[in-house]
């Protein structure tokens, strides 16, 4: 089994209601509530192996791979008071789903665990720890310093739309990963104040700077901006890149595939248009954290923020649900290019995966594989999401009953986004993204934005250039 | 035959004489030997690999191959393509013109100021020397908690906040390292006051007093006998001061990873082969360089050592 005919075959049958089992030889009838749309989804896995194991039915695969009790280990980077709740939620919860598996939770600051990451997966890391998707998931992959799990995508992958499916994959076709969630970049705002104000939302990028020019004369910093990590900025950078050039250029652009130079104008148009609207930045953006920025536009001091919708877990902390709910976004404006129509955004996709070098992983796999797969449950999910509520949910089966109107409208977003990037630092080399290179790169432009930038994007080829292969 | 202490040892051609017996020598050897093995291990060792790393683009992972080497090439890119070398090595010279000409004269004068036994010395002691106690990062965030441009004290107390007119203390390229610097001084003075008081009250009293006989003002003896008596301790002052320029690190790496303004060369050594981008070898010829420049206070300090010891 496995080919195409076989999978329509049995898709027929699901339609029918009812299944013919090879192994039992027996019909079984069928409930499972299967919409048209998810019997063609589970025609294109082509299987009926993993029919079964997207069902989550007790597939023999899943259980021989697993194991109960015993124990594990996790290193987590999540910090903020919300993330690091969450993982405490859903560790107790595993715990205790689990046979009384012991799970050794080992937190260490995000930017921190950042930093060591090399290091700690060449030394004896926990068996599992979190991490982003994108091109530093198969950069470690491709190192050997992180284990192929497979056989849980197989069993889990019934649980995550086409796109997360694609997310996981090494360069080398394994899965590396399990994603948990995600969240978009997009232009928040209060709807109170655009409510006062009469603001309406801005579609393309000439209403939108009239909007800022709007906000400026009314009092308002119209765009919260806030850049003294470095970071931020590339946000802007990413969002603007891929409207007026393309998702493809984007790509190829940030991994220096098919010969893409950073001296190329196109990129110099970027800088161009990004410098119409730095003068309705945060006053001082530079000497900023994000954190500041979020409460300029909590103390409506601020318009608008281009920023993910971690922005909230700030509006959370405030203790407010009142300025909670105020907190709403909008895609950002079409920029009158042909590729406005890609629809394309950040929304990038934290995952758990399986380490390599982890001296306790051979005695604890099937812990940490029951544990990858237990992650996979929206149920799991949405136990972490209540306590960080700007990390979407990834798997398909979770309660989105629940979500608040600003979690639906994120979903809604991302799912009408054609084009999906994960962010500047999870795409490109960290080398070439960090504080050395990109990150200073964007402040130097960002401290005289109108400027020419032939002489920056040479710096930046040049950079570029010098860096060894990966 | 068992030598006893004192004895003549024969070997079989040459005559030693000796006094010390196996047991001595076996304790010297291992006085001598375990030092030097840690000193090779934990010092040599590493600075060996960091300048033989610098010629390699290794980048951290696995073994470093034949592949990697790449010659000079680092330090080529180091002095004419890397745009943020000669920032960072400038910001070192100022930090080092800074801690020479502002900070530590003015941690001499408190010294001095103290050393006079005035009213309250102890609680002033106690108040310039309390920073030196914190940690450089702990000093970065106290002072980061100053600086902010909306929620910092100075901004605020100055009400600059109020009228609008905000200075980014932090985030003003030309401006943030004189801010990490005010911060770093705090610190500093303090630093060199307590050395500078100990050796003060090192200081001969006899002498104090015979210049005094002789009619010299205060500011005369402090010039003309004082300080001339310090001279080791002057120059541990200015060799102090020297590492502390070139260490610099804590204070701006907290503030903003050493970008925008704050490069430092110790920074770029860290961000470039210790953070997430492994670029070890090119970081080790930046970390090389450094060592370089070093050298040159080092070797002072210690010939200045040698010199007078003998």
């Amino acid at each position: 089994m496995g080919d195409s005919r076989e999978a329509k075959r049995v898709a027929n049958r699901l339609q029918a209601g009812s299944l013919t089992l090879p192994y039992v030889d027996q019909e079984l009838a069928l409930d499972l509530g299967l919409t048209r749309r998810d019997v063609l989804k589970i025609a294109g896995y082509g299987s009926l192996a993993a029919f079964l194991a997207a069902c989550g039915s007790t597939s023999a695969g899943s259980s021989s791979i697993t194991a109960t009790g015993g124990k594990m280990s996790i290193g987590s980077y999540n910090t903020d008071p919300g993330s690091k709740a969450g993982t405490q939620a859903i560790v107790d919860a595993f715990k205790t789903a689990n046979g009384g598996t012991n799970v050794t939770l080992n937190v260490v600051d995000h930017g921190t665990f950042q930093n060591t990451i090399t290091n700690y997966l060449q030394g004896t890391p926990q068996d599992i720890f979190t991490w982003f998707s994108g091109h530093r998931m198969r950069f470690f992959a491709d190192k050997g310093l992180a284990t192929p799990i497979d056989d849980v995508w197989d069993a889990v992958k019934g649980n995550y739309t086409a796109g997360f499916a694609s997310s996981v994959k090494g360069n080398d076709g394994h899965a590396y990963a399990v994603p948990t969630d995600y969240y978009p970049w997009a232009i928040f705002y209060r709807k109170d104040v655009f409510a006062a104000h009469n603001y309406s939302i801005p579609t393309n990028w000439d209403d939108f700077k009239a909007l800022c020019a709007k906000m400026k004369s009314d009092g308002l910093i119209p765009i919260a901006f806030a850049d003294k990590d470095g970071w931020p900025a590339q946000g802007t950078f990413d969002i603007l890149n891929l409207r007026m050039n393309g998702y493809d250029f984007h790509v190829n652009l940030l991994t220096g595939q098919n010969g893409q130079k950073w001296t190329d104008p196109k990129v110099a148009n970027v800088f161009k248009k990004w410098s119409e609207i730095t003068q309705y930045y945060s006053p001082a953006f530079k000497g900023l954290t994000w954190e500041q920025g979020a409460d300029q536009l909590l103390k409506k001091q601020a318009g608008m923020y281009l920023l993910g919708l971690f922005v909230s877990d700030e509006f959370k902390a405030s203790g407010s649900q009142a300025d909670l709910d105020q907190l709403d976004f909008f895609a950002f404006p079409d920029v009158g290019s042909s590729y406005d129509a890609e629809k394309a955004l950040d929304a990038p996709i934290d995952v758990f995966m399986v380490s390599k070098k982890s001296p306790t992983l051979s005695a604890n796999l099937g812990q940490a594989k029951a544990f990858m797969e237990f992650v996979s449950k929206g149920s799991t999910q949405v136990t972490f999401w209540k306590s960080a509520p700007g990390a979407i949910p990834t798997a398909s089966d979770a309660d989105t009953s629940q979500y608040p109107a600003l979690t639906k409208k994120a979903v809604d977003i991302v799912s009408k986004a054609q084009k999906i990037t994960q962010y500047f630092d999870r795409d490109s080399r960290p080398d070439f993204s960090g504080p050395n290179g990109m990150q200073g790169f964007l402040l130097s432009f960002l401290s005289n934005p109108s400027g020419d930038t032939t002489n920056l994007q040479k710096q930046m080829q040049t950079f570029w250039e010098q860096l060894p292969p990966e | 035959m068992k030598p006893e202490a004192g004895a003549v040892a024969i070997s079989g051609r040459r005559r030693r004489y000796t006094l010390l017996t196996r047991r001595d020598k076996i304790l010297l050897a291992l006085m001598v030997g375990i030092p030097l093995a840690l000193d090779v291990i934990l010092v040599w060792g590493p600075t060996l690999a960091s300048v033989l790393l610098s010629f390699t683009n290794w980048d951290g992972i696995g073994v470093p191959e034949a592949k990697n080497w790449v010659g000079f090439k680092n330090y080529q890119f180091l002095f004419t393509g890397y745009s943020q070398f000669w920032p960072a090595f400038a910001h070192n010279v100022i930090w080092l013109l800074w801690l020479t000409l502002i900070a530590t004269p003015l941690g001499m004068l408190f010294a001095v100021l103290l050393d006079r036994e005035i009213r309250g010395s102890r609680i002033y002691q106690s108040v310039f020397y309390l920073p030196v106690v914190l940690s450089l990062v702990v000093v970065g965030f106290i002072w980061e908690l100053q600086y902010y441009a909306t929620e910092g004290f100075i901004n605020n107390a100055l009400g600059l906040v109020k009228s609008g007119h905000l200075i980014d203390w932090l985030g003003d390229s030309r401006l943030n390292l004189y801010a990490v610097l005010v911060a770093a001084s705090w610190r500093h003075i303090g630093y060199i006051m307590i050395l500078y008081l100990a050796g003060l009250k090192s200081v001969d009293p006899s002498l104090r007093e015979a210049a005094r006989v002789d009619g010299a003002t205060e500011v005369q003896t402090f010039f003309n006998v004082v300080f001339p008596v310090m001279a080791p301790i002057n120059v541990v002052i200015v060799v102090v001061t020297a590492i502390e320029a070139l260490r610099a690190f804590d204070i701006a790496f907290i503030i903003n990873q050493g970008k925008n303004g704050l490069e430092l060369l110790s920074i770029l050594i860290t961000n470039n082969s210790l953070s997430e981008a492994t670029l070890v070898g090119f970081g080790s010829a930046i970390a090389v360089v450094l060592l370089l420049i070093s050298l040159v206070p080092i070797v002072t300090f210690l010939t200045r050592v040698m010199r007078t010891s003998t």
